[in-house]
């Protein structure tokens, strides 16, 4: 990994010359206003909404007495409090059945659409977003859950905020931002073997930590960023903010516009003539001036596991939990405290490590090319015996699909559950969580303690290193797996 | 309009662990309500209690410790990193706390604080350890934040050093005035924006 750091801070517009980065572009659009020696009033084209944290932003509208600025702008889905079976039965649990319903309530009264419980669209509002084609390129988007920087995978500026935030976008289709320093991340070279965009980011994380790009807004470029389909693109976008980037982004070209073309609320005709005009200027421009630069080179990257607390606790499946004389003396207490939890001694091999469940889902790792993929290494398989496996589709519209292209048979024959689309085991909000001291490989983005349930233990890693574990019932490396001839990169 | 802030006296609780994400600050299964209150007797919940069960507190956590009491929450590096929840914020704030000190702060969570009029202060590494081992031999020291100076001070011994805010921010805080109420007097700009752009 080679770095460097310039000095030019991007608090200062791009002047004298210097080009404009990907970000810069489309920041300087959507500017209103600025205060002086203060954040600007930024303007947001699309606003995704969901329960959980909606409910007191429109409590403070009707208490202000102000009515939604943009309804036509705000999309809602219910995703992180569903339950993922029966869902065409009333929510037993009270309090998400009420918060369910608040959202309802609030979507009709201020005439915004509304993707719940039942309907064609529902899923996990980053899945939806892109499927729809509601994500397009160029824009600002915004939703209360940090994970909408998977959307930046399409070259917009895509964040993450919080409830008094989603308040003042849904009051007036505007934010107070500061302006973040500028980070480009290149990814050069061919992929090995076996290595998809989770093991890459899970890669990039364990080389600058869950706060190295706090403060920041990340480009990834590079051929190998390039190589990847959106899908693949999203998966590295989502989880920049476990880095601490305020976003991630991916300058659009034609795997993206291919992507958009057709889909649901994708522009058309000379509409869509237009908007291509305006996608083909967003990129960082050849004298574009990032405050901090990192290059990777991809043959470094072999398939990756965490044995931690924090997504950058990662390692590559063959190698060992570092042992303490490794660890900086200040960072022993936490380091410490994470592998207790998690039951490991410092040191130990991973590979061969026992796990208990499989979780494929969530906003990362569930949309049909996941599936997909999963399903091509499982096909004719089946899982260990004493493990555990759901996968949870990440829309209505991925779980169609998967249906139609028999998936859910090959599941079914190797003893998964497919069950139906949500968050679900990803935070543990629903009744889908990870039994106290289990060991879960999943495919989220998230192994915090009790993330996926009180005490629950987990291991992030890619689809396929979770469908290993699935059939074989332990942490494996796919490499030794997966005959050459049939591996897609994705 | 909200009550400002500007200066507070209080002793402190120190939490002196890294990368404290906002699931254990609020754990997502008590993100179920509509409204803003009473976060406050979960924060921390899992790390506050054995197996869930209040009646079985861990000992050793801080928050646990009769000791420590007041209105700062002193934390380590990267507080608030994971999930956008502002619950978080409502959590702390509601618990009593009117200030973080951390050496490093996650975006959303800083936004968040902020706009709830939780004060996240951030201070050098250096300066930050000084304030864990005040706190290890003298449980009932005090610090001050002084918002209007910028400057946090362990009472004791005098010393203090300065954190930034923007001047936006600091003049919000100060007055209790929204983000929100700034925007909605900025709905000319807004609309005058669209019209230019084509929405
Ligand atoms: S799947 Fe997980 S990370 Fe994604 S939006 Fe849902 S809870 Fe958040």
């Amino acid at each position: 990994m080679g770095e460097t750091t310039n000095k030019v801070s991007s608090l200062n517009p791009p002047s004298g010359g210097r080009g404009a980065t990907l970000f810069e572009k489309i920041w300087e659009k959507h500017v209103v206003k600025t205060i002086e020696d203060g954040p600007s009033v930024l303007y947001i084209d699309k606003h995704f909404i969901h329960e959980v944290t909606s409910p007191q932003a429109f409590a403070g509208l009707n208490k202000r007495g102000i009515k939604v600025f943009r309804p036509q702008q705000v999309v809602a889905t219910a995703d992180h409090n569903v339950p993922t079976i029966n869902q065409h039965l009333p929510i037993k649990e009270e309090l998400s059945r009420v918060q369910v319903e608040t959202l309802k309530k609030n979507c009709a009264e201020h005439g915004i659409d509304l993707y719940g419980l039942g309907h064609p669209y529902q899923g996990i509002v980053h899945v939806i977003g892109p499927e729809l084609g509601i994500t397009q390129p160029g824009m600002t988007i915004v939703c209360g859950d940090s994970h909408t920087s998977t959307h930046g995978a399409f070259g917009n500026i895509a964040f993450g905020i919080g409830t008094s935030e989603v308040e003042m976008v849904l009051a007036t289709q505007c934010l107070m931002q500061s302006k973040p320093m500028l980070m480009r991340i290149n990814i050069e070279g061919k992929l090995n073997t076996g290595v998809l965009s989770k093991d890459i980011v899970l890669y990039i994380l364990s080389k600058i930590t869950a706060s190295g790009a706090t403060g920041y807004a990340v480009e990834f470029a590079g051929s190998a960023i390039r190589s990847l389909s959106m899908e693949a693109r999203m998966t590295i976008c989502n989880m920049s903010i476990e880095m601490g980037a305020r976003c991630g982004m991916i300058a659009p070209d034609t795997t993206t516009i291919e992507y958009i073309k057709g889909r649901r609320f994708a522009p058309e005709g000379e509409a869509w003539n237009e908007k291509l005009k305006y996608w083909k200027t967003l990129y960082s421009d050849k004298d574009a001036v990032f405050d901090r630069e990192i290059d990777i080179r991809a043959e470094d990257i072999e398939p990756m596991i965490t044995y931690g607390t924090n997504p950058g606790m990662g390692i590559g499946v063959g190698g060992h939990v570092p042992s303490l004389n490794e660890i900086d003396e200040r960072e022993k207490p936490s380091f410490e405290k994470s592998l207790a939890y998690m039951g490991w001694q410092p040191g130990t091999n991973i590979k061969g490590k026992k796990v208990d469940y499989v979780f494929i889902g969530s906003c990362t790792n569930s949309r049909i090319e996941d599936l997909r993929m999963v399903a091509s290494f499982v096909k004719g398989k089946h899982k260990a015996n004493d493990v555990e496996v759901w996968v949870v589709p990440g829309s209505k519209q991925v779980e169609k699909q998967a249906i139609e292209e028999g998936i859910d048979k090959i599941f079914e024959e190797a003893g998964f559950m497919l069950r139906q689309p949500g968050c679900s085991a990803c935070l543990g909000m629903n009744e889908d969580k990870i039994p106290a001291g289990k060991y879960c490989i999943s495919t989220s983005n998230r192994n915090f303690e009790g993330r996926q349930g009180p005490n629950a233990r987990t291991m992030l890693a890619s689809p396929l290193t979770a469908a290993l574990a699935a059939i074989t019932g332990k942490v494996g490396d796919i490499r030794e797996y997966y005959r050459e001839s049939e591996l897609v990169n994705n | 309009m909200k009550k400002g802030i500007n200066i507070i006296r209080s002793t402190a609780v120190p939490l002196n662990i890294e990368n404290v994400d906002t699931d254990q600050i609020i754990p997502a299964r008590f993100l179920k309500a509509t409204n803003r209150e009473g976060f406050g007797k979960n924060l921390f919940r899992d790390w506050r209690y054995e197996n869930d069960d209040e009646s079985k507190p861990k000992k050793d956590f801080p928050l646990n410790n009769p000791v420590y009491k007041g209105k700062i929450l002193v934390a380590a590096k990267n507080f608030g990193c994971g999930s956008s929840r502002e619950h978080a914020a409502w959590a702390i704030k509601d618990a009593g706390f009117d200030v973080v000190v951390s050496s490093f702060f996650a975006d959303i969570f800083k936004n968040n604080s902020l706009n709830n009029f939780l004060l996240p202060v951030t201070v050098s590494e250096k300066f930050l350890q000084k304030i864990f081992s005040v706190f290890d031999s003298n449980p009932s020291e005090e610090l001050e934040v002084n918002l209007t100076s910028q400057t946090i001070k362990i009472i004791s011994s005098g010393e203090t050093e300065s954190f930034d805010i923007t001047h936006y921010k600091k003049t919000c805080l100060l007055n209790g005035y929204d983000d929100i109420d700034y925007l909605l007097s900025s709905k000319e700009d807004i609309t005058k924006y669209e019209l230019e752009n084509k929405f």
